[in-house]
């Protein structure tokens, strides 16, 4: 789930200053499991809105799919919706505004603040899960992922700042990540993975922007990276440390 | 006007037109090569960059190359310092360190990413960016504070700041007015990419002169047909002109000897740059030149002869070297 809070109405209301006329438009997937742009959360904004600028409102099942957005759009426009407005008010995630601001041909701004992909406790509490790394070792971390969980994303962990488990940031309170991979790998006897030495992280398949062109290929499946890098010296030499160590 | 605490910026500010020169030393624990380019540099130029992991190759550390330049040629240094490999907390402590070896230019640079160079998988940093590296050196010398306002004990470090800007960018505007932030950030002084197009130069030279900022124009004489190949090829947003590519591509074609493929090679540059020069110093919209021709230091003396610039010794206060313990 892509975590997402609404921004105070105060900012709201500024950056909305230099317009007059507005859709409010929210996400019918993500946004709206965590009530942040579902169809209450922009029904309550336009009321806030509602007077000071003249509101129309419309919620896209999933305003990050090109398509979809595409093609709600045609719809407003078909209706003429689109000549009555100077902006859109976007509550969705960050990937949401942008697409919706390459189909739409009117500002775009955002009514949301993107946080992270992670996991619903709650309404109101979510936690970090995924850092969208393009290169995934939970099976060899017992499902927990260091990247992500661990503060210095470290590859062998834990470091010198764990005291009884705990993660010398934010004083000792979180759980440190590579503790909670031992005691899991320990439950399934596979502590063989933990005293393994990781090499270091391929920050190249990371190097944003980042885009997969996975359209099948008469040589099968293609998936490329545009800014990684192809198989380095370096990761030569990690691919025969890793089997050394095996 | 902001004090000179360099023998560059004295200079620049007593209206001479300037020469400063590059130094780039490579992934080496040998800088002896480095050290000899510097002294035959000696007496040409005033000041010497020292380049910081050019490319994002990782290189020597260029505060270490710019202090031992410092100590053993006398030549005063221009360290380069890229936001590409060091967070806030590593650009001020290895700042600290250039203040306590007598460093006293710095060009900030946000750096080539690190995709570019040769550990493609490297953690990119880029916790700030050249504007903000500006701004927290600004801040560092006005007001002996670091970035969030933390005392700096000692003397407030001394450090005249260069950026960088490019006159080929297309649009021109938009560069035009991130060198303005930058010198709004607290530039002392502007050293550019290459340039190649006297009009182009001039251009940007005339649009940046309200913004008084000393200003010195980049040039690149190169050694060879494959320097300048490589160069066009791999250095985004600059291309070498083709009719001097052209003329370089036929000297390294000839059935000739070495020595005299270099008289060839020298000349081409000489009769291209020494003019190029001359109009920028008639112009009076630029400080001086940056000749970046690095391993090609000996073109330096002779582009200078024929653009009629007689470098007198200079007269500056010598070079505020830290005693090694």
């Amino acid at each position: 789930m892509i975590i997402t809070t609404q921004k105070p109405l105060e900012e709201i209301m500024k950056t909305l200053e230099p317009y007059t006329k507005i859709i409010i438009a929210g996400c019918g997937t993500c946004s709206t499991t965590v009530q942040t742009g579902g169809e209450q959360q922009v029904k309550e904004m336009a009321d806030k809105l509602r007077g000071k600028w003249f509101v129309d409102t419309v919620v896209v099942e999933a305003p990050c799919d090109g398509r979809i957005a595409r093609k709600d759009w045609r719809k407003i426009q078909k209706q003429g919706r689109d000549q009555r407005i100077d902006a859109l008010l976007c509550l969705m995630c960050g990937a949401g505004v942008q697409t919706l601001a390459e189909v739409a041909e009117v500002p775009c701004l955002p009514g949301l603040n993107t946080h992270f992909l992670g996991k619903v406790e709650r309404i109101g509490l979510y936690y970090e899960r995924c850092r969208a790394c393009g290169d995934c070792y939970l099976g060899e971390t017992a499902g927990i992922c260091p990247v992500t969980r661990c503060a210095k994303g470290l590859m062998n962990g834990p470091c010198g700042g764990v005291i009884d488990g705990k993660c010398e940031v934010g004083g000792y309170v979180r759980d440190c990540a590579w503790f909670l991979i031992w005691e899991r790998l320990k439950k399934f006897g596979r502590m063989n993975l933990f005293r393994r030495v990781r090499p270091p992280r391929q920050f190249g398949m990371q190097a944003y922007p980042r885009g997969i062109d996975a359209v099948p290929t008469p040589r099968g499946r293609r998936e490329t990276h545009p800014t990684a890098p192809d198989e380095t010296e370096e990761h030569k030499v990690d691919i025969t440390k890793e089997k050394r160590n095996e | 006007m902001r004090e000179a605490f360099s023998n560059l910026m004295k200079e620049i500010q007593s209206g001479k037109f300037v020469f400063t020169g590059e130094l780039e030393p490579v992934k080496t624990t040998d800088i002896s090569s480095v050290i000899a380019e510097a002294k035959s540099l000696k007496g040409y130029v005033t000041a010497c960059n020292v380049t910081d992991n050019p490319s994002s190759y990782a290189a020597v550390s260029s505060l270490v190359a710019a202090y031992v330049v410092q100590k053993e040629t006398g030549m005063e240094t221009i360290y380069q310092l890229r936001c590409a490999d060091r967070n806030r907390i590593a650009l001020t402590s290895d700042l600290l360190g250039a203040a306590v070896l007598g460093i006293r230019n710095i060009l900030t640079l946000t750096g080539d990413h690190t995709l570019l160079g040769d550990m493609p998988n490297a953690k990119p940093v880029f916790d700030l960016d050249a504007t903000l590296l500006t701004g927290m050196i600004r801040r560092m010398v006005d007001e002996g504070k670091d970035l969030n306002g933390n005392d700096i004990e000692g003397p407030h470090p001394q450090f005249n700041i260069g950026v960088a800007a490019n006159p080929n960018a297309d649009p021109i505007e938009p560069e035009i007015l991130k060198v303005v932030r930058k010198v709004e950030n607290g530039a002392d002084f502007v050293q550019t990419q290459v340039c190649y197009n006297i009009d182009k130069t001039l251009e940007f030279l005339r649009m940046f002169k309200s913004f008084k900022v000393p200003v010195l124009v980049g040039v690149f004489p190169m050694r060879s047909y494959r320097v300048a190949a490589e160069f066009d090829k791999f250095v985004p947003g600059v291309k070498v002109p083709l009719e001097l590519l052209d003329k370089l591509k036929q000297v390294k074609q000839q059935q000739i000897s070495k020595a005299e493929k270099r008289e060839k090679y020298d000349r081409i540059n000489i009769e291209f740059f020494a003019p190029f020069i001359t109009e920028l110093r008639k112009s009076g919209l630029c400080a001086g030149c940056h000749i970046m021709s690095v391993h090609y230091v000996e073109i330096t003396p002779k582009l200078l002869a024929e653009a009629k610039i007689e470098r007198t010794l200079q007269k500056t206060s010598p070079l505020t070297v830290a005693k090694s313990s």
